[in-house]
């Protein structure tokens, strides 16, 4: 598991957890942050995220962006 | 009888078009979340059934963030209309109905609107209308909003549901699990003993919300002295569940309505796989706007092509509307003394009428033109990506990339750009975007500034108008970090923002936003401007027997007593304090001043002006009505967003001591530099 900010541009990677468990988590996991949803990632260039989940584009700024992590190693 | 229904949905699902089709109602359709920021309420009739819409923010689910947001869950949960229509973007179907859910769950009665459905069909994808709506258990519609299609079938749906609807919607349960449904149990059967936490809402949702942390429903649950009794329930069952599942309730709930929803959808709509590859255009064109590299240096462009496209199409009209209204005036004026009218009454008509309040209209070009590109951002879905690209500039000054939609929103009017500041999730951030704010160049200053640039600096004019938009910016940036660092200490909430498609905007939609925009200033000229210059023209011909514009008038009088304050500022001349005085009123008042005063039109006022200014005291002139005190009409505004009294006095206070301060600063530099 690790978080999203340290995947690369046009990976397609599978949401692990979105941790914290308060207000900003809960807001992620509305957008479809979900445990087992997949995301690609667009864009990845030290400013905010941008997330393709399903057919929806999302920003996330970086702090947001380290509450979520993924499969795999890194 | 008359039936209340909100209607509601996510973001960019076209609400507001769907919201003018039903009423027919005429507002503006943008692109970026968060656009409807104002309750906005229309009527229609059928036969006999009268119904009142409300259409609220769009929200993506019922768990509030912003101010937007809370405006909307609040209306939704607490005011519980008789019904809710939930639009949905038929081309994005899995993402709507999370709230479609969440809003069955309440037990409102709802009608589905599976709106952009022309989009859907684009994309290769259809949707079996039946089927959703049996698994759903309420009636769903297709529709196109932008083309008006199926509002009519709509509107039936609606009644039908109001009127046959006897018992609410409360058959709705969605499959928690065998792991949360028996919590659940657990927690309604408690919760049925007592009295409703929120009348209407079903005993095993108020369970759901208040395991998922809903804030509406702790409050209800806190007031009703039932908080440690469903808190013991959550620690002990609840942290039973929690281990087993191997992540926290909250997400676990989530979790569910998103497993519900992926099979409805995976059950209802078809995709045809080989239009695959057209979908990615927005994404291609996003590769090369949100880039690293090319995003910031791509979005300056564009804004300084837009300046840029606003002078060179707005100059030449303006000059052609000048010259009308200059032999307007002439002609006017011999007409009126042939008519054997008294000189005090042709000098009021030609140089305080057609004088003041021409050399305003004339500037109509520039303004329609800077809101139809304005809109034209919004509606191609640019604008979001110009407050992604500068997220990491606005992280420079403590605030993140949406509190830049509201700052460029400003440049058109600071007044709905305080408005659009509601979208911000946290109080700070909203406060400190607030203050900041009028130091965005609205259009009302721009007529200030083209006529100063071209009366001072030649070939230059352009630059010195662009330089003052970048020093508004910097005043703004500078402003900002002082006021983060200071009175709102605290870090900024995290860019969580939702990019829409892009799509070409539609020609009508762009002349409609232009022209309402265009008509409220001509609006303003013919009353607010009007009444203004009256009152200067009037103050200038006072006490009766003076010199027009002397000294010794009224006007001359007022003048006097602020002028030395100007001292320093190189413009310590009576007309310019005058023409500040007015320009709270509203900025192009400014203009309109001069023109009254020296009793010229916009033409005449570019010969008149080098008479007062020199081209240095002309600059931090146009600096001081930059930053000074914004316009009474966005002060109100900024009293309505903030509730405040004494943050307004503050805002006064501190935009006219900057003001003033970067006037000097610009006039006593450049004298140092050598250039007065």
């Amino acid at each position: 598991m690790c978080p999203i900010t340290v995947m690369p541009e046009g990976s397609e990677v599978t949401v692990a957890r979105v941790t914290g468990g308060g207000e900003a988590s809960k807001r992620l996991s509305e957008l479809g942050l979900v445990p087992g949803v997949q995301v690609s990632v667009v864009q990845n260039g030290g400013g905010p995220l941008l997330l393709k989940v399903g057919d929806s584009r999302f920003a996330l700024g970086q702090g947001m962006a380290l509450k979520v992590f993924v499969d795999g190693a890194c | 009888m008359g039936y209340t229904v909100a209607l509601t949905g996510n973001p960019n699902t076209g609400k507001t078009s769907l919201f003018n089709a039903l009423t027919g109602s005429n507002q503006h359709v943008g692109n970026w979340p968060g656009v409807t920021v104002e309750r906005k309420e229309g009527r229609f009739r059928m036969g006999d059934g009268e119904v009142k819409v409300v259409d609220l923010p769009g929200i993506y689910s019922l768990g509030a963030a912003s101010l937007d947001e809370e405006i909307a869950a609040d209306f939704l949960l607490r005011s519980r209309p008789d019904l809710a229509i939930v639009v949905a973007d038929g081309s994005n179907l899995e993402r709507s109905l999370y709230l479609a859910v969440q809003m069955l769950e309440t037990g409102t009665p709802l009608v589905l609107a599976l709106n952009m459905m022309d989009a859907a069909a684009e994309k290769g994808i259809t949707i079996d209308v039946e089927k959703l709506s049996a698994l759903l258990g309420i009636p769903v519609v297709p529709t196109v909003a932008r083309r008006k299609e199926g509002i009519e079938d709509l509107k039936k749906r609606v009644l039908d549901e109001l009127k046959n609807r006897t018992a609410p919607l409360n058959s709705f349960a969605l499959p928690y699990g065998e792991r949360l449904g028996p919590l659940f149990d657990e927690m309604e059967a408690f919760l049925t003993t007592k009295p409703e936490l929120i009348p209407g809402l079903p005993a095993r949702t108020a369970a759901v919300k208040f395991t998922e942390g809903d804030s509406v429903v702790l409050a209800a649950a806190e007031s009703a002295g039932l908080l440690p009794a469903l808190e013991s329930i959550l620690s002990g069952s609840g942290a039973a569940v929690e281990s087993a599942l191997g992540y926290d309730l909250q997400t676990a709930v989530i979790e569910r309505r998103w497993g519900f929803v992926s099979g409805v959808t995976a059950e209802a709509v078809t995709r045809d796989l080989s239009l695959k590859t057209r979908l990615s255009l927005s994404d291609r064109i996003d590769r090369v706007v949100t880039s690293r590299t090319l995003g910031l240096p791509l979005f300056f462009l564009v804004t300084w092509a837009i300046f840029r496209l606003t002078y060179a199409l707005g100059d030449p009209l303006v000059e052609i509307f000048g010259g009308l209204f200059e032999s307007l005036g002439e002609r006017s004026a011999g007409f009126l003394a042939a008519a054997g009218l008294s000189d005090v009454m042709v000098s009021f008509i030609q140089d305080g009428l057609i004088g003041g309040v021409g050399s305003v209209v004339v500037f109509f070009p520039h303004i329609f033109i800077l809101f139809a590109f304005i809109a034209v951002l919004e509606d191609s879905g640019y604008m979001a990506r110009g407050a992604f690209v500068m997220d990491r500039v606005m992280h420079l000054m403590g605030l993140h990339g949406k509190s830049f939609i509201p700052m460029l929103m400003g440049f058109g009017c600071n007044v709905p750009s305080m408005m659009a500041t509601r979208i911000l999730e946290r109080p700070r951030d909203r406060m400190i975007t607030l203050l900041i704010l009028p130091f965005m160049s609205c259009s009302a200053r721009l007529p200030v500034f083209v006529l100063f640039s071209g009366a001072f600096f030649g070939p230059h004019a352009g630059t010195a108008v662009f330089s003052l938009y970048i020093l508004g910016i910097v005043v703004a940036v500078g402003a900002a970090k002082i006021l983060g660092s200071t009175l709102f200490k605290g870090e900024s909430s995290q860019l969580v923002m939702e990019l829409p498609p892009y799509h070409i905007p539609s020609a009508g939609m762009v002349f409609r936003h232009a022209w309402e925009r265009g008509f409220l200033f001509l609006q303003k000229a013919g009353t607010f401007i009007l009444l203004s210059v009256v009152a200067v023209w009037a103050l200038a011909s006072l006490p009766w027997g003076v010199e027009y514009g002397s000294e010794e008038s009224l006007v001359g009088s007022i003048g006097k007593v602020l002028a030395p304050l100007f001292q320093p500022a190189g413009f310590g001349f009576w007309q310019a304090a005058v023409a500040l005085f007015f320009g709270f009123l509203a900025k192009e008042v400014v203009v309109g001043t001069f023109g009254a005063l020296l009793g010229a039109g916009e033409a005449g006022l570019a010969a008149a002006l080098p008479t007062l200014f020199t081209p240095l005291s002309a600059y931090a002139f146009l600096v001081m009505t930059l930053l000074y005190v914004p316009c009474v009409a966005a002060v109100a505004a900024f009293k309505r967003e903030t509730g405040s009294w004494k943050w307004t006095f503050f805002m006064i206070a501190y935009t006219t001591l900057v003001g003033y301060g970067g006037a000097v600063l610009v006039y006593q530099g450049g004298r140092l530099l050598g250039l007065g």
